[in-house]
Protein backbone atom coordinates (compact mmCIF):
# COMPACT_ATOMS: atom_id res chain seq x y z
CA UNK A 1 0.00 0.00 0.00
CA UNK A 2 2.78 2.36 0.98
CA UNK A 3 4.74 1.47 -2.15
CA UNK A 4 1.70 2.07 -4.34
CA UNK A 5 1.23 5.48 -2.80
CA UNK A 6 4.86 6.33 -3.42
CA UNK A 7 4.51 5.15 -7.00
CA UNK A 8 1.45 7.31 -7.64
CA UNK A 9 3.19 10.28 -6.05
CA UNK A 10 6.26 9.74 -8.20
CA UNK A 11 4.20 9.65 -11.40
CA UNK A 12 1.88 12.44 -10.38
CA UNK A 13 4.39 15.01 -9.16
CA UNK A 14 5.82 16.09 -12.56
CA UNK A 15 2.29 16.31 -13.88
CA UNK A 16 1.03 18.40 -11.00
CA UNK A 17 4.09 20.66 -11.13
CA UNK A 18 3.43 21.15 -14.86
CA UNK A 19 -0.13 22.22 -14.03
CA UNK A 20 1.22 24.59 -11.36
CA UNK A 21 3.65 26.05 -13.89
CA UNK A 22 0.85 26.66 -16.37
CA UNK A 23 -1.13 28.40 -13.65
CA UNK A 24 1.83 30.60 -12.71
CA UNK A 25 2.46 31.42 -16.38
CA UNK A 26 -1.16 32.47 -16.72
CA UNK A 27 -0.96 34.62 -13.60
CA UNK A 28 2.25 36.25 -14.85
CA UNK A 29 0.69 36.90 -18.25
CA UNK A 30 -2.27 38.57 -16.55
CA UNK A 31 0.05 40.77 -14.45
CA UNK A 32 2.07 41.71 -17.55
CA UNK A 33 -1.10 42.64 -19.45
CA UNK A 34 -2.10 44.86 -16.53
CA UNK A 35 1.33 46.50 -16.76
CA UNK A 36 1.24 47.06 -20.53
CA UNK A 37 -0.20 50.55 -20.19
CA UNK A 38 2.69 51.66 -17.97
CA UNK A 39 5.25 50.32 -20.45
CA UNK A 40 3.57 51.82 -23.53
CA UNK A 41 3.59 55.25 -21.88
CA UNK A 42 7.38 54.91 -21.59
CA UNK A 43 8.39 53.87 -25.12
CA UNK A 44 12.09 54.22 -24.41
CA UNK A 45 11.95 51.19 -22.12
CA UNK A 46 10.51 49.15 -25.02
CA UNK A 47 12.93 50.56 -27.61
CA UNK A 48 15.84 49.52 -25.40
CA UNK A 49 14.48 45.98 -25.18
CA UNK A 50 13.90 45.83 -28.96
CA UNK A 51 17.54 46.86 -29.32
CA UNK A 52 18.84 44.14 -27.04
CA UNK A 53 16.61 41.34 -28.26
CA UNK A 54 16.07 42.34 -31.90
CA UNK A 55 18.96 44.40 -33.26
CA UNK A 56 21.62 42.23 -31.66
CA UNK A 57 19.99 39.12 -33.20
CA UNK A 58 19.98 40.45 -36.77
CA UNK A 59 23.27 38.85 -37.73
CA UNK A 60 22.57 35.34 -36.42
CA UNK A 61 19.09 35.38 -37.96
CA UNK A 62 20.24 36.62 -41.37
CA UNK A 63 23.17 34.20 -41.56
CA UNK A 64 21.13 31.19 -40.40
CA UNK A 65 18.36 32.07 -42.83
CA UNK A 66 20.83 32.32 -45.68
CA UNK A 67 22.31 28.89 -44.93
CA UNK A 68 18.92 27.24 -44.37
CA UNK A 69 17.81 28.60 -47.75
CA UNK A 70 20.96 27.30 -49.40
CA UNK A 71 20.49 23.83 -47.92
CA UNK A 72 16.84 23.81 -49.01
CA UNK A 73 17.91 24.81 -52.51
CA UNK A 74 20.53 22.08 -52.70
CA UNK A 75 18.38 19.31 -51.22
CA UNK A 76 15.36 20.39 -53.23
CA UNK A 77 17.39 20.43 -56.42
CA UNK A 78 18.72 16.90 -55.85
CA UNK A 79 15.25 15.53 -55.13
CA UNK A 80 13.34 17.43 -57.82
CA UNK A 81 15.91 16.50 -60.46
CA UNK A 82 14.78 12.87 -60.22
CA UNK A 83 11.29 13.87 -61.32
CA UNK A 84 12.44 16.40 -63.90
CA UNK A 85 10.71 19.22 -62.10
CA UNK A 86 13.55 21.46 -60.92
CA UNK A 87 11.51 24.41 -62.15
CA UNK A 88 9.44 24.35 -58.94
CA UNK A 89 12.54 24.81 -56.76
CA UNK A 90 11.54 28.43 -56.10
CA UNK A 91 8.14 27.52 -54.71
CA UNK A 92 9.61 24.69 -52.64
CA UNK A 93 12.14 26.97 -50.95
CA UNK A 94 9.66 29.81 -50.43
CA UNK A 95 6.82 27.66 -49.06
CA UNK A 96 9.06 25.67 -46.73
CA UNK A 97 10.55 28.87 -45.33
CA UNK A 98 7.39 30.96 -45.09
CA UNK A 99 5.16 28.29 -43.60
CA UNK A 100 7.41 26.37 -41.24
CA UNK A 101 11.12 26.92 -41.07
CA UNK A 102 11.05 30.71 -40.87
CA UNK A 103 8.76 31.11 -37.86
CA UNK A 104 10.01 28.01 -35.99
CA UNK A 105 13.75 28.46 -36.46
CA UNK A 106 13.59 32.22 -35.83
CA UNK A 107 11.70 31.61 -32.58
CA UNK A 108 14.18 28.96 -31.44
CA UNK A 109 17.16 31.13 -32.38
CA UNK A 110 15.50 34.08 -30.64
CA UNK A 111 15.02 31.96 -27.51
CA UNK A 112 18.67 30.96 -27.45
CA UNK A 113 20.12 34.36 -28.37
CA UNK A 114 17.76 36.84 -26.67
CA UNK A 115 15.47 34.77 -24.44
CA UNK A 116 18.34 33.31 -22.44
CA UNK A 117 19.76 36.82 -22.06
CA UNK A 118 16.45 38.11 -20.73
CA UNK A 119 16.29 35.24 -18.22
CA UNK A 120 19.86 35.80 -17.08
CA UNK A 121 19.31 39.54 -16.67
CA UNK A 122 16.14 39.13 -14.62
CA UNK A 123 17.69 36.28 -12.63
CA UNK A 124 20.72 38.40 -11.81
CA UNK A 125 18.53 41.38 -10.87
CA UNK A 126 16.74 39.05 -8.52
CA UNK A 127 19.98 37.65 -7.11
CA UNK A 128 21.32 41.15 -6.43
CA UNK A 129 17.97 42.13 -4.89
CA UNK A 130 17.35 44.88 -7.42
CA UNK A 131 13.75 43.75 -7.92
CA UNK A 132 13.14 43.87 -4.16
CA UNK A 133 14.72 47.33 -4.03
CA UNK A 134 12.29 48.49 -6.72
CA UNK A 135 9.40 47.10 -4.71
CA UNK A 136 10.60 49.03 -1.67
CA UNK A 137 10.69 52.22 -3.74
CA UNK A 138 7.07 51.57 -4.76
CA UNK A 139 8.07 50.79 -8.38
CA UNK A 140 6.34 47.67 -9.61
CA UNK A 141 9.09 45.52 -11.20
CA UNK A 142 6.54 43.69 -13.37
CA UNK A 143 5.53 46.99 -14.96
CA UNK A 144 8.98 48.55 -15.04
CA UNK A 145 11.19 45.58 -16.04
CA UNK A 146 9.14 42.59 -17.18
CA UNK A 147 6.44 44.19 -19.35
CA UNK A 148 8.88 46.15 -21.60
CA UNK A 149 10.97 43.00 -22.14
CA UNK A 150 7.81 41.09 -23.03
CA UNK A 151 6.62 43.71 -25.56
CA UNK A 152 10.13 44.02 -27.00
CA UNK A 153 10.18 40.29 -27.71
CA UNK A 154 6.77 40.37 -29.37
CA UNK A 155 7.88 43.24 -31.66
CA UNK A 156 11.22 41.65 -32.49
CA UNK A 157 10.21 38.08 -33.40
CA UNK A 158 7.92 38.79 -36.42
CA UNK A 159 10.45 41.29 -37.81
CA UNK A 160 13.25 38.78 -37.37
CA UNK A 161 11.12 36.09 -39.01
CA UNK A 162 10.51 38.29 -42.06
CA UNK A 163 14.27 38.85 -42.24
CA UNK A 164 14.93 35.10 -41.89
CA UNK A 165 12.45 34.29 -44.68
CA UNK A 166 13.85 36.90 -47.05
CA UNK A 167 17.45 35.97 -46.50
CA UNK A 168 16.56 32.27 -46.85
CA UNK A 169 14.83 32.88 -50.17
CA UNK A 170 17.85 34.82 -51.38
CA UNK A 171 20.05 31.90 -50.22
CA UNK A 172 17.88 29.49 -52.21
CA UNK A 173 18.11 31.85 -55.17
CA UNK A 174 21.89 31.91 -54.82
CA UNK A 175 22.14 28.10 -54.96
CA UNK A 176 19.43 27.56 -57.58
CA UNK A 177 20.10 30.39 -59.99
CA UNK A 178 23.71 31.40 -59.43
CA UNK A 179 25.32 28.04 -58.70
CA UNK A 180 23.05 25.50 -60.43
CA UNK A 181 22.13 27.68 -63.42
CA UNK A 182 18.35 27.45 -63.13
CA UNK A 183 16.42 30.00 -65.14
CA UNK A 184 15.93 33.15 -63.07
CA UNK A 185 12.50 33.98 -64.48
CA UNK A 186 11.17 30.47 -63.89
CA UNK A 187 12.46 30.54 -60.33
CA UNK A 188 10.60 33.73 -59.42
CA UNK A 189 7.44 33.12 -61.45
CA UNK A 190 6.94 29.60 -60.08
CA UNK A 191 7.38 31.05 -56.61
CA UNK A 192 4.88 33.85 -57.22
CA UNK A 193 2.43 31.38 -58.71
CA UNK A 194 2.31 29.15 -55.65
CA UNK A 195 2.87 31.50 -52.70
CA UNK A 196 -0.20 33.40 -51.63
CA UNK A 197 0.10 36.57 -49.58
CA UNK A 198 -2.68 35.74 -47.16
CA UNK A 199 -2.26 31.98 -46.70
CA UNK A 200 1.49 31.79 -46.57
CA UNK A 201 3.12 35.15 -45.81
CA UNK A 202 0.62 36.62 -43.36
CA UNK A 203 -0.19 33.34 -41.60
CA UNK A 204 3.54 32.73 -41.18
CA UNK A 205 3.99 36.13 -39.57
CA UNK A 206 0.97 35.59 -37.29
CA UNK A 207 2.59 32.34 -36.22
CA UNK A 208 5.83 34.22 -35.54
CA UNK A 209 4.01 36.77 -33.37
CA UNK A 210 2.42 33.97 -31.31
CA UNK A 211 5.83 32.33 -30.90
CA UNK A 212 7.15 35.72 -29.79
CA UNK A 213 4.54 35.87 -27.02
CA UNK A 214 5.34 32.32 -25.87
CA UNK A 215 9.14 32.65 -25.92
CA UNK A 216 9.08 36.05 -24.19
CA UNK A 217 6.70 34.77 -21.54
CA UNK A 218 8.84 31.69 -20.84
CA UNK A 219 11.99 33.85 -20.69
CA UNK A 220 10.65 36.31 -18.14
CA UNK A 221 8.98 33.53 -16.14
CA UNK A 222 12.21 31.54 -15.84
CA UNK A 223 14.06 34.71 -14.87
CA UNK A 224 11.59 35.40 -12.07
CA UNK A 225 11.68 31.78 -10.92
CA UNK A 226 15.48 31.49 -10.91
CA UNK A 227 17.14 30.69 -7.60
CA UNK A 228 19.17 33.75 -6.60
CA UNK A 229 22.53 31.98 -6.99
CA UNK A 230 24.99 31.63 -9.86
CA UNK A 231 23.91 28.04 -10.31
CA UNK A 232 20.24 28.94 -10.20
CA UNK A 233 20.60 31.59 -12.90
CA UNK A 234 22.56 29.26 -15.15
CA UNK A 235 20.01 26.46 -14.88
CA UNK A 236 17.18 28.98 -15.48
CA UNK A 237 18.75 30.07 -18.78
CA UNK A 238 19.06 26.43 -19.81
CA UNK A 239 15.42 25.84 -18.96
CA UNK A 240 14.43 28.89 -21.01
CA UNK A 241 16.00 27.47 -24.16
CA UNK A 242 14.72 23.92 -23.61
CA UNK A 243 11.16 24.92 -22.68
CA UNK A 244 10.93 27.52 -25.45
CA UNK A 245 12.07 25.06 -28.11
CA UNK A 246 9.61 22.42 -26.91
CA UNK A 247 6.75 24.90 -26.62
CA UNK A 248 7.42 26.35 -30.08
CA UNK A 249 7.55 22.94 -31.75
CA UNK A 250 4.42 21.68 -30.00
CA UNK A 251 2.51 24.90 -30.64
CA UNK A 252 3.63 24.87 -34.26
CA UNK A 253 1.74 21.63 -34.79
CA UNK A 254 -1.45 23.07 -33.32
CA UNK A 255 -1.19 26.35 -35.23
CA UNK A 256 -0.45 24.59 -38.52
CA UNK A 257 -3.50 22.39 -38.05
CA UNK A 258 -5.59 25.53 -37.46
CA UNK A 259 -4.21 27.74 -40.18
CA UNK A 260 -3.37 25.76 -43.29
CA UNK B 1 25.37 52.92 -25.41
CA UNK B 2 23.86 56.36 -25.94
CA UNK B 3 20.14 56.68 -26.14
CA UNK B 4 20.22 58.23 -29.63
CA UNK B 5 22.39 55.39 -30.93
CA UNK B 6 19.91 52.84 -29.60
CA UNK B 7 17.08 54.71 -31.30
CA UNK B 8 19.05 54.76 -34.53
CA UNK B 9 19.76 51.02 -34.52
CA UNK B 10 16.20 50.11 -33.57
CA UNK B 11 15.05 52.31 -36.44
CA UNK B 12 17.39 50.45 -38.81
CA UNK B 13 16.07 47.14 -37.47
CA UNK B 14 12.43 48.11 -38.00
CA UNK B 15 13.30 49.31 -41.51
CA UNK B 16 15.00 45.99 -42.32
CA UNK B 17 11.98 44.10 -40.99
CA UNK B 18 9.51 46.17 -43.00
CA UNK B 19 11.69 45.92 -46.11
CA UNK B 20 11.71 42.12 -45.71
CA UNK B 21 7.92 42.08 -45.38
CA UNK B 22 7.55 44.22 -48.50
CA UNK B 23 9.97 41.92 -50.33
CA UNK B 24 7.95 38.87 -49.24
CA UNK B 25 4.60 40.35 -50.26
CA UNK B 26 5.65 41.94 -53.55
CA UNK B 27 8.39 39.74 -54.93
CA UNK B 28 7.63 36.34 -53.40
CA UNK B 29 3.86 36.19 -52.99
CA UNK B 30 1.22 36.28 -55.65
CA UNK B 31 -0.35 39.52 -54.50
CA UNK B 32 -3.45 39.16 -56.72
CA UNK B 33 -4.56 36.10 -54.77
CA UNK B 34 -5.13 38.35 -51.76
CA UNK B 35 -7.80 40.40 -53.47
CA UNK B 36 -9.52 37.55 -55.23
CA UNK B 37 -12.51 37.57 -52.90
CA UNK B 38 -13.16 41.31 -52.82
CA UNK B 39 -16.01 43.18 -54.47
CA UNK B 40 -14.31 43.70 -57.81
CA UNK B 41 -15.15 40.18 -58.94
CA UNK B 42 -18.25 38.30 -60.02
CA UNK B 43 -19.24 34.67 -59.76
CA UNK B 44 -19.74 32.14 -62.55
CA UNK B 45 -20.74 28.51 -62.32
CA UNK B 46 -19.84 25.58 -64.55
CA UNK B 47 -20.96 21.96 -64.37
CA UNK B 48 -18.52 19.24 -65.30
CA UNK B 49 -19.05 15.49 -65.49
CA UNK B 50 -15.52 14.96 -64.21
CA UNK B 51 -13.26 17.54 -62.61
CA UNK B 52 -10.23 15.28 -62.20
CA UNK B 53 -8.08 16.71 -59.42
CA UNK B 54 -9.17 20.34 -59.72
CA UNK B 55 -8.93 22.11 -56.37
CA UNK B 56 -10.41 25.32 -55.06
CA UNK B 57 -7.91 28.14 -55.49
CA UNK B 58 -6.95 26.88 -58.96
CA UNK B 59 -6.62 29.61 -61.59
CA UNK B 60 -9.22 30.36 -64.28
CA UNK B 61 -7.47 31.28 -67.52
CA UNK B 62 -8.43 32.60 -70.90
CA UNK B 63 -5.77 32.38 -73.61
CA UNK B 64 -3.36 31.38 -70.85
CA UNK B 65 -4.00 34.61 -68.91
CA UNK B 66 -5.34 34.30 -65.34
CA UNK B 67 -8.68 36.12 -64.96
CA UNK B 68 -9.98 34.54 -61.77
CA UNK B 69 -9.87 31.65 -59.35
CA UNK B 70 -11.96 28.63 -58.44
CA UNK B 71 -13.57 29.45 -55.10
CA UNK B 72 -15.57 26.29 -54.38
CA UNK B 73 -16.38 22.89 -55.78
CA UNK B 74 -19.64 21.10 -54.98
CA UNK B 75 -21.74 18.25 -56.26
CA UNK B 76 -25.13 18.82 -57.87
CA UNK B 77 -27.22 16.14 -56.18
CA UNK B 78 -29.73 15.92 -59.06
CA UNK B 79 -27.44 15.54 -62.03
CA UNK B 80 -24.46 14.15 -60.13
CA UNK B 81 -22.27 16.61 -61.90
CA UNK B 82 -19.54 18.56 -60.16
CA UNK B 83 -20.35 22.24 -59.86
CA UNK B 84 -17.35 24.56 -59.97
CA UNK B 85 -17.79 28.07 -58.56
CA UNK B 86 -15.42 30.64 -60.06
CA UNK B 87 -14.72 34.19 -59.01
CA UNK B 88 -13.82 36.26 -62.09
CA UNK B 89 -12.23 39.69 -62.16
CA UNK B 90 -14.80 42.38 -62.99
CA UNK B 91 -12.62 43.69 -65.83
CA UNK B 92 -13.22 40.57 -67.93
CA UNK B 93 -16.55 39.48 -69.40
CA UNK B 94 -17.32 36.54 -71.65
CA UNK B 95 -20.04 35.91 -74.17
CA UNK B 96 -22.87 33.61 -73.10
CA UNK B 97 -21.81 30.82 -75.46
CA UNK B 98 -18.31 30.59 -73.95
CA UNK B 99 -17.08 27.12 -73.12
CA UNK B 100 -15.09 25.92 -70.13
CA UNK B 101 -12.72 23.02 -69.97
CA UNK B 102 -10.37 21.61 -67.37
CA UNK B 103 -6.78 21.65 -68.52
CA UNK B 104 -3.48 20.63 -67.05
CA UNK B 105 -0.26 22.63 -66.95
CA UNK B 106 2.35 20.28 -68.37
CA UNK B 107 1.94 16.53 -68.11
CA UNK B 108 1.89 16.30 -64.33
CA UNK B 109 1.14 19.88 -63.38
CA UNK B 110 -1.76 21.52 -61.57
CA UNK B 111 -5.18 21.53 -63.17
CA UNK B 112 -6.94 24.77 -64.05
CA UNK B 113 -10.12 25.95 -65.76
CA UNK B 114 -9.64 27.25 -69.28
CA UNK B 115 -12.37 29.41 -70.84
CA UNK B 116 -12.80 29.84 -74.58
CA UNK B 117 -14.80 32.85 -75.59
CA UNK B 118 -17.72 32.46 -77.95
CA UNK B 119 -19.26 34.76 -80.55
CA UNK B 120 -22.57 35.70 -78.92
CA UNK B 121 -23.28 39.38 -78.21
CA UNK B 122 -24.89 38.80 -74.79
CA UNK B 123 -22.45 38.53 -71.93
CA UNK B 124 -22.42 36.21 -68.93
CA UNK B 125 -23.57 38.00 -65.79
CA UNK B 126 -23.04 37.40 -62.08
CA UNK B 127 -24.24 33.91 -60.97
CA UNK B 128 -24.66 32.67 -64.57
CA UNK B 129 -23.70 29.14 -65.52
CA UNK B 130 -21.41 28.17 -68.37
CA UNK B 131 -23.27 25.37 -70.12
CA UNK B 132 -20.69 24.25 -72.66
CA UNK B 133 -18.09 22.28 -70.74
CA UNK B 134 -15.65 19.51 -71.39
CA UNK B 135 -14.27 17.43 -68.57
CA UNK B 136 -10.80 16.91 -67.26
CA UNK B 137 -8.47 14.57 -69.04
CA UNK B 138 -8.05 11.64 -66.70
CA UNK B 139 -4.85 9.81 -67.47
CA UNK B 140 -6.19 6.45 -66.27
CA UNK B 141 -9.17 6.63 -68.65
CA UNK B 142 -6.91 7.47 -71.57
CA UNK B 143 -4.65 4.53 -70.80
CA UNK B 144 -7.70 2.27 -70.42
CA UNK B 145 -9.01 3.28 -73.86
CA UNK B 146 -5.61 2.72 -75.34
CA UNK B 147 -5.30 -0.72 -73.71
CA UNK B 148 -8.75 -2.03 -74.69
CA UNK B 149 -8.62 -0.94 -78.32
Amino acid sequence: MKNLRKFVEKIGSPFSSFIFMLGELGKLLGMIILGLGYAIKRPYLIIKEVFFSGVLSILIIAVSGWFVGMVLGLQGYNTLQRFGSVSVLGSLVALALLRELGPVLSAILFASRAGSGITAEIGLMKATEQLDAMDVMAVNPIKRVIAPKFIGGIIAVPLLTALFDSSGILGGHFVGVTLLQLDKGTFWSQMQGSVSLHDDVINGLIKAAIFGVVVSLISVYQGLQAKPTAEGVSSATTRTVVHSALAVLALDFVLTAFMF
Amino acid sequence: MKRSMIDFWVGIFVLIGIASMVFLSLKVANITSFGSTNNSSYTLYANFSNIGSLKSGAPVKISGFTVGRVTAIGLNSKTYQAQVVMSIDNNYHFSSDSSAQILTTGLLGEQYVGIQSGADDTMLKNNDTITLTSSAMVLEQLIEKFMTK
